[in-house]
């Protein structure tokens, strides 16, 4: 059978690969190329060496964006993923009306980023105003903002991620325990917790590549202000690729330098909790 | 003690659901009252003084453009996830089936296509697209498949891999070629994941902000992010009536969606998140 469909290859995988080339490949390996050159658009690229390396780290706006993104990450991985598993637990209970909760938990998912985030600065500044002051006017209220937007956003998210991994726990599990003796914190920790790994590996690597790789929200919440402090990575690189003359090359290495941070996180994040995982 | 515990339960999670829906309505509150009150007094219900019937929603109608911009995003989501459904399901199929080192290679680079996080291209990605003339709606649909291919593929790949091979053995005995069986048999059974791959997809391809920005001919086609983001970045006095109305006509297609194909949505993410 393999024979027969092998000839095949221009209709079943041409299309795919040739806009996965045009819409990936090329690009990604001639960002690799440019973030070692000065250049204002692709074809004037001149080799530079390192110099934009260097650049970067001599530009303050980064290592600031890259501290708020990961104290960010970190605020946000923890706040998300704790009420999330606490709402799927309580949701998985014979409550009457989960399915109405449950619904109405997840649909802020559905909203795009730009419009969630000038839903929460109109009622964020309706807030603020009352003491003399705006979202884009001090740091910790902008970092706050957006922790309680994404917390908005995502809850709903994880829980059902959750609801789905507590439902494919087997209740002989939960029984045995009880039978055994063990009371209900006893069964969260050693029964639940053990057999949520998997769910609980997934919602945390989705947790902090997302924050990492957060945009939309950003841009439309604080738009970086006041003065850059509360830029975030990704909005970091796009205002020195379009907001600063010359700078594209300082851009891409930046470009390179967050894609690589975020693909080790990503992996170091997946053997730490795959190596916590059970075997059923 | 039991069932007054349970009415408590819901009591609690009926005022946390009202805390959790309050910002939409706020914003609906608001997309009925006169420009010049929104930011002075977000929380108070219209008043006769201020209330402006549907003025700000025809303004940013008329003004704004504002239902071009829902008819060409609604042409980006459904080309795409069509294209994106069609040509990957494909090239998945293709790649399991047709084991060489060349379909491994396939898989492993759509694999790490997924991490890489959209800065990265943005640059490189807007240039090559320009250049190729991909800077219309329809070329988008080619971006969009390409940069959409690795989640679509590999979501696709696992579901292949569970699916018996002996079905389609059969039907290439009986005669069938590869197209043949592909669409008569191998599709059907994908059913539960093309709609899981398509919900992902379309989520992702309605909410999309800075792609299409960077892509397309701006002043000729905007999407609904698009409209808005101009709206509020221009210059000058910042229209906040007709950005209520665009919001709230922003999120209505949405809720309307969701209510309808909920069942739908949410298993499609939680076998998207778990395949992930």
């Amino acid at each position: 059978m393999e024979k027969a469909i092998k000839k095949y290859w221009p209709i079943f995988v041409l299309p795919t690969m040739a806009a996965f080339a045009i819409g990936f490949v090329v690009p990604f390996l001639e960002g690799i190329y440019l973030s070692f050159c000065k250049f204002t658009t692709i074809k004037d690229a001149k080799f530079v060496g390192i110099s934009n390396y260097i650049e970067v780290f001599k530009d303050e706006t980064f290592p600031h964006s890259f501290g708020f993104t990961t104290l960010f990450a970190i605020v946000t991985l923890l706040l998300v993923n704790v009420l999330a598993f606490a709402v799927a637990l309580a949701l998985t209970q014979k409550i009457k009306g989960t399915n109405i909760f449950r619904t109405i938990f997840f649909m802020p998912n559905l909203i795009g980023g730009i419009v969630l985030g000038y839903i929460w600065q109109l009622i964020f500044d309706g807030i603020f105003s009352r003491f003399d002051t705006a979202l884009k006017l001090n740091e910790t209220l902008g970092f706050w903002g957006l922790v309680i937007l994404i917390c908005w956003q995502q809850i709903g998210y994880m829980m059902i991620v959750y609801i789905a991994g507590l439902q494919a726990i087997p209740d002989s599990l939960r029984e045995a325990a009880m039978i055994d003796g063990a009371n209900k914190v006893q069964r969260l920790v050693h029964v639940t917790i053990p057999n949520m790994m998997p769910s609980i590996t997934i919602c945390t690597f989705l947790t902090i590549t997302n924050s990492f790789k957060l945009f939309d929200q950003n841009l439309s919440l604080t738009g970086g202000e006041p003065l850059h402090k509360t830029e975030m990575l990704a909005l970091n690189i796009y205002q020195t690729f379009y907001g600063r003359v010359g700078a594209e090359g300082i851009g891409q290495a930046k470009a390179v330098i967050f894609f690589l941070t975020v693909v080790v996180i990503g992996m170091f994040q997946l053997k730490l909790t795959r190596s916590k995982e059970v075997q059923q | 003690m039991k069932k007054v515990k349970g009415i408590l339960a819901t009591l609690f999670f009926t005022v946390i659901s009202l805390i959790f829906v309050s910002p939409l309505f706020i914003v609906l509150m608001n997309s009925f009252k006169k420009k010049a009150f929104i930011s002075l007094e977000p929380f108070n219900m219209p008043t006769s003084e201020n209330f402006v019937g549907f003025d700000n929603f025809k303004e940013a109608i008329t003004k704004y453009d504002f239902i071009k911009a829902v008819g060409w995003t609604l042409f980006i989501t459904v080309g795409g996830v069509l294209l994106i459904l069609l040509c990957c399901s494909m090239c998945a199929w293709y790649i399991t089936r047709v084991e060489t080192k060349i379909t491994k290679a396939i898989y492993l680079l759509c694999v790490f296509s997924m991490v890489i996080p959209f800065q990265m291209v943005m640059f490189t990605l807007s240039g090559t697209a320009d250049s190729l003339g991909l800077n219309t709606p329809w070329g988008l649909l080619i971006v969009y498949l390409g940069f959409g291919a690795g989640l679509a593929v590999f979501m696709f790949c696992g579901f292949v891999k569970s699916i018996p091979i002996e079905v389609e053995e059969a039907a290439m005995i009986d005669g069938c070629n590869p197209i043949r069986t592909y669409f008569n048999i191998v599709i059907p059974m994908m059913k539960p994941t093309i709609i899981s791959v398509g919900i992902l997809e379309a989520m992702w391809i309605w909410n999309d902000f800075l792609l299409p920005y960077l892509i397309l001919d701006i002043k000729k086609y905007k999407t609904i992010s698009i409209v808005i983001q101009y709206m509020k970045g221009s210059y000058g006095r910042v229209d906040m009536g007709a950005i209520m109305a665009c919001l709230i006509m922003a999120v209505i297609p949405v809720i309307v969606f969701y209510l309808c194909c909920q069942k739908y949505i949410i298993k499609g993410v939680a076998a998207g998140a778990v395949k992930g």
